[in-house]
């Protein structure tokens, strides 16, 4: 869907496509973002379970970052990092870049 | 091809013959929650699915929202899907009655008119479809017991050729509890006639490539949706006619977007929906005996509305009385008033147009009250003066 006047868009918004949610972006108005710290981090993966937008990045059992096209920054992965733990901080956008 | 003109005749209530007419569709599902006055179609149709008469899913669902949101699922994995409701119930439908439109489903729906509260009230009147009628559904209105059986059938028709759902509308007790003797179409016939479903696009069409249906558009595309819905509505208009007349050469029963009733010649009409038309024909009829030129316009199709043919039909006469049998609180007249109205705006020597509401949750139509409108109309004639637009009658 390229042209968004294209009167030939499927009828009544059809996808004709299964798991596309992942191609539509939706971290644009993120205004906290996370930042990890690999030294800390015991890749317990309890925020990849209690991440709401499946945003934590995992690789052979390992957590290596975020996905910033969907975090929104809602920050429950710094919650839920356990305490003694804290491997990942929440900073403001301005700040981070 | 089958042609059937000599149809067996039998003694119906309205809501036995559009569940005979969904046991002959024998529709994929049927998610049902029952309500006065429309409770015996679900009753009877839930009877023929426990004797094994219908291949029917009925889902017992826990109000009508859920009926709405249970045919718009099985619509959209590509059932062939019916309910029925009335009221309260097509109330409560209310914000599905827009996914389904707006999903392109073609749900059939058989709504058996009744007066919504408050007060409460069982009785018809059309407060409940006039409610639906933005909501992207086809409205077809049903004079009687034949025409009811008979649009259930062409509804399934419409609704998958336009991708549009279709509601049916008869008259809650007056059409849904009587019984007339009407004809009935063989099983095969119907098959026939109404053909297989085969959805060009649907969840379970095809396993191996998933589609998603109602995903969020932004205001880059969300208009472009409704703009194709807007164009499939007026399309249904062709549709319904075609449709309307295969109809009319296989089973021998013709019907219009309108019914004109005595019109061509007359000075004076009045433009109703359904069963009230049979009422105010009787007063044409002694009204014509006295050499009164007057008729009647009945509206079979609401929406899309068919505002060419109204012009056409109104066009010569020098007033016309419409029927509302709901109210829009608008104090401006009744739904039916304000689009016939709008319909003749363009006509050059427009006749004048008033507006009357009747009946309402179940109030007596008689002839009388027929005979006085169109006594009101050949006064306006006569004085070229409007003295009250709007009034309530039969109170």
């Amino acid at each position: 869907m390229t042209d968004k006047n294209n009167e030939e868009l499927p009828e009544g918004g059809v996808i004709h496509e299964g798991g596309n949610a992942d191609s539509y972006e939706t971290g644009g108005w993120r205004k906290l973002r996370p930042v990890l710290d690999n030294e800390k981090c015991t890749n317990c993966l309890i925020c990849w379970v209690m991440c709401p937008d499946s945003a934590i990045i995992v690789e052979d059992g390992k957590m290596v970052g975020f996905d910033m096209e969907h975090c929104k920054g809602c920050g429950i992965c710094d919650t839920e990092c356990p305490p003694k733990i804290k491997a990942i901080k929440m900073v403001s956008e301005e700040e981070a870049d | 091809m089958a042609t059937e003109k000599s149809n067996e005749m039998q003694g119906l209530t309205g809501n036995s013959a559009v569940a005979l007419a969904m046991k002959q569709i024998n529709p994929d599902v049927c998610p049902a929650y029952p309500i006065t006055p429309s409770t015996a179609i679900i009753e009877t149709f839930s009877s023929y699915v426990a004797d094994g008469e219908v291949d029917t899913e009925l889902i017992t669902v826990e109000s009508e929202h859920s009926a709405m949101s249970a045919s718009i699922g099985a619509a959209a994995a590509g059932a062939r899907v019916m309910t029925a409701t009335s009221s309260q119930g097509l109330a409560l439908m209310w914000e599905m009655l827009y996914i389904a439109s707006g999903l392109r489903l073609p749900i059939v729906l058989t709504n058996v008119n009744r007066a919504l509260a408050a007060p409460i009230n069982i009785h018809c009147d059309h407060s409940d479809s006039m409610g639906a009628r933005d909501s992207g559904w086809v409205q077809l209105y049903s004079e009687t017991v034949q025409e009811s059986y008979d649009n259930v059938f062409m509804a399934v028709r419409i609704a998958e050729k336009v991708r549009l759902p279709v509601m049916v509308c008869l008259d809650g007790f007056i059409t849904s509890h009587a019984i007339e003797n009407m004809a009935t179409i063989s099983d095969a016939n119907v098959q026939d006639f109404v053909g297989e479903y085969t959805p060009e696009t649907s969840l379970l069409k095809d396993m191996e490539n998933p589609i998603s249906i109602g995903a969020m558009t932004l205001p880059d595309y969300y208009m472009t949706f409704k703009k194709q819905q807007s164009e499939a509505m007026a399309e249904a208009k062709d549709v319904v006619e075609e449709v309307s007349a295969e109809f009319a050469q296989k089973f021998g029963r013709e019907y219009g977007l309108l019914d004109s009733y005595e019109l061509e010649d007359a000075d004076v009409a009045i433009v109703i929906f359904n069963s009230a038309t049979g009422t105010t024909k009787v007063a044409v009829d002694e009204l014509r005996k006295e050499g009164f030129k007057v008729g009647v316009l009945r509206i079979r199709l609401f929406r899309p509305l068919p505002h060419a043919e109204i012009a056409a039909a109104l066009k010569g006469l020098k007033a016309v009385a419409c029927l509302d049998r709901a109210d829009s609180f608008n104090d401006f007249g009744g739904p039916l008033f304000n689009e016939v109205r709008s319909s003749i705006y363009d006509l050059e020597d427009r006749p004048k147009v008033i507006s009357r509401i009747y009946g309402l949750g179940g109030r007596d139509y008689k002839v009388e009250d027929a005979k006085s409108v169109f006594e009101e109309l050949l006064k306006v004639v006569e004085t070229g003066t409007v003295e009250e637009m709007t009034k309530y009658i039969t109170i």
